[in-house]
């Protein structure tokens, strides 16, 4: 009732359920068998922002969405380049691609198949 | 009440019908008892999808057929002697119970939401009018067996989304977004209206079953496939005929763009009962598939890489909701492509496309309410602005948290299983649509991971307003989409054998049942 087969393979979410408790009970054991230095309200348990300080206004703690990946985007910038000009946000264009489908599609499907 | 069990079908279509022209007018009669009337409408037409999907178990997998006016079926005798089946009617089939139980699901926890969610607005009982026309017609798509009622259903899906698109118009681009969509909306109607005359030009009828029958390939019959399949693949929102959907779910408020998703998948299946009914053994089923496999692959990438690069949480939503309809045609592409040499690899790509649609209008239901929580509270959707919601709103975080991991195919959520079987599937045809899927699933959690730390996550940024969480009406629908989505991952193989398998053998295996059902008689 809980898995499925694809022919090929098969996929138990309650067996694999299982497996990650039993892992979880195990780290835990192996937790609690470590040393127990950990005290609150010291250094500790300040957030670790790669050895700077913590800044003063809460909200210079926050990675705005904006912030996130630019790393990525930036290394993809050519793709992105062409595909935000393709995405322009105006009707003519998006009747354009219609038309353009239309016609690749006519040709496919009458004289291919 | 026993003698209107036969009649559900056509209660599916009346029951929101009625709804939707009486709601303007109990509206008159205060927003409560408004509200009240509405929550009983989408109640019924869930309790009559359920009813049917109950009654459709019982006729042995054979489509259930609902012929309109007069006792004696459909067989109008004509002039010339020749009996044609002219009349409305509706066919169902598992496939057509599968989509009806996605779209009472999901209508009746986004309207729930919506009383709420459009609490301080004006114009209620405009919208609840567009509203229950939107679920008529959607369900109309899905069982009528007629080709022209197909259309003027479709039509109707276009005007009432194109209102509710529209109905925050104090925000600039919304009517923008539903201009758009008119234009858009309208040019597919246009061609699949075309379509449906070069069919009734060239066979005389337009019921779906005779079509199937009738249709032998002809450059008529060819460009008939090729203005449906545009149309429809427009209006699934399938790249590069997309365009209009970020824009559409984007500005939409967030109970109607989780319909808005419905609605696209609607358009899939009309597209999937055309491949797989009408033009089965017919068309070029090879050349067809490799055609989907290609356009899923290009529906997927962009979907997910285009999503990565949004800043505006409901338009990252939009794009990971189109990415998903690549993953639907992916699982349909490799079935076409694997009927003559692999086909029980196609059936379980089939049954994983199939599966997704279900999967997906729950995740993407509850993360487009999730975001609409969020935005409320927030007061803007933009995700510079956004930040440290999870602070308050616990149980929305965790929610949204749920749908992302979902849509994002992490184990043990649902989004994962239908996906396994789309991977296996697809892995058999070629390793590379594997590949591809598998990664662009892991950029879509990094999507999601990105809107998840962006939304709720960090410190509140300053001078927000202190919200607490989502008032109850709103978290119960999410709630129960969540449950959905835990429930389909945890359990996959209960849902895939009692509702998935018989919806992809009704496509697969079911043409000759479906044709036969109505001209069994001729």
């Amino acid at each position: 009732m809980s898995g499925i087969s694809s022919g090929f393979g098969t996929w138990n979410p309650i067996a694999w359920g299982l497996l990650i408790l039993g892992i979880a009970v195990l780290a835990l054991v192996l937790r609690s068998t470590g040393r127990r230095s950990y005290k609150k309200g010291t250094d500790q348990t300040k957030a670790f922002l790669s050895g700077n300080e913590e800044p003063s206004t809460p909200g210079d703690l926050h990675v705005r969405g904006g912030h996130l990946y630019w790393g990525m985007l930036d290394g993809l910038d050519a793709y992105y380049r062409r595909v935000r000009g393709l995405h322009t946000g105006v009707i003519n264009d998006y009747v354009a691609w219609f038309v353009g489908a239309l016609a690749f599609l006519g040709v496919l499907f009458v004289w291919v198949g | 009440m026993t003698a209107l069990v036969p009649h559900v079908p056509a209660l599916l279509i009346a029951v929101p019908l009625l709804g939707a022209f009486l709601a303007p007018i109990v509206g008159k009669l205060g927003r409560t008892t408004r509200n009240g009337f509405v929550a009983l409408v989408l109640l019924v037409t869930a309790a009559l999808a359920a009813l049917l999907a109950v009654r459709f178990l019982g006729s042995n997998g054979s489509p259930i057929l609902y012929v309109m006016g007069g006792p004696d079926g459909f067989a109008v005798p004509l002039p010339s002697g020749m009996a044609t089946p002219i009349r409305i009617m509706f066919e169902i089939d598992a496939m057509n119970v599968f989509m009806v139980l996605i779209t009472a699901l999901v209508t009746l926890c986004a309207g729930l939401f919506s009383f709420r969610y459009l609490r301080d607005r004006s114009g209620g009982d405009l919208f609840y009018a567009l509203f229950l026309l939107l679920t008529t017609a959607i369900l109309g798509l899905e069982v009528t067996g007629d080709l022209f009622n197909f259309f003027v259903f479709l039509e109707i899906t276009s005007i009432a989304a194109c209102g509710l698109i529209g109905f925050q118009a104090w925000q600039k681009r919304a009517p923008e977004a539903a201009y758009k969509v008119m234009t858009m909306y309208t040019l597919a109607g246009i061609f699949v209206l075309l379509a449906i005359g070069l069919l009734y030009a060239e066979h005389g009828g337009l019921n779906m079953a005779y079509l199937a029958s009738a249709i032998r390939g002809s450059v008529v019959d060819q460009v008939a496939l090729t203005f449906l399949f545009v149309g429809l693949g427009m209006k699934a929102a399938a790249v590069p005929l997309h365009m209009w959907a970020p824009d559409a779910y984007g500005e939409a408020p967030a109970p109607v763009s989780a319909v808005l998703v419905v609605n696209s998948q609607a358009s899939l299946y009309g597209l999937f009962r055309v491949m797989f009914t009408i033009y089965g053994g017919v068309a070029n089923a090879v050349l067809l598939g490799w055609l989907i496999v290609a356009l899923a692959l290009v529906t997927i990438f962009v979907g997910v890489t285009v999503a990565l690069l949004q800043n505006d949480l409901k338009r990252l939503i939009a794009y990971g909701a189109l990415s998903q309809i690549g993953y639907m045609l992916l699982g349909v592409g490799v079935a076409l492509v694997t009927i003559p040499t692999k086909p029980d690899f196609g059936f379980v790509a089939l049954q994983g496309g199939i599966f997704h649609m279900i999967n997906d209008a729950a995740c993407i239901g509850l993360l487009f309410l999730t975001a609409g929580a969020a935005i409320r509270a927030a007061g803007t959707r933009d995700l510079n602005r956004m930040g440290g919601l999870a602070h308050t709103m616990r149980l929305t975080s965790v929610l949204f948290i749920v749908g992302a991991l979902a849509l994002a195919g992490i184990p043990p959520f649902n989004g994962f299983a239908s996906k396994f079987l789309i991977y296996e599937g697809s892995f058999q045809l070629n390793p590379f649509l594997a590949v591809v899927a598998v990664l662009s699933s892991i950029l879509l959690l990094a999507v999601f991971l990105k809107a998840f730390q962006a939304v709720f996550l960090g410190p509140r940024p300053e001078g927000a307003s202190v919200g607490g969480e989502a008032p109850l009406g709103m978290l119960v629908p999410m709630v129960v989409l969540a449950a959905v989505v835990i429930g389909f991952g945890l359990f996959p193989g209960f849902f895939v054998e009692r509702i998935v398998t018989p919806a992809a053998r009704a496509l697969w295996y079911g043409r000759d049942a479906y044709i036969h059902a109505v001209l069994g008689g001729f």
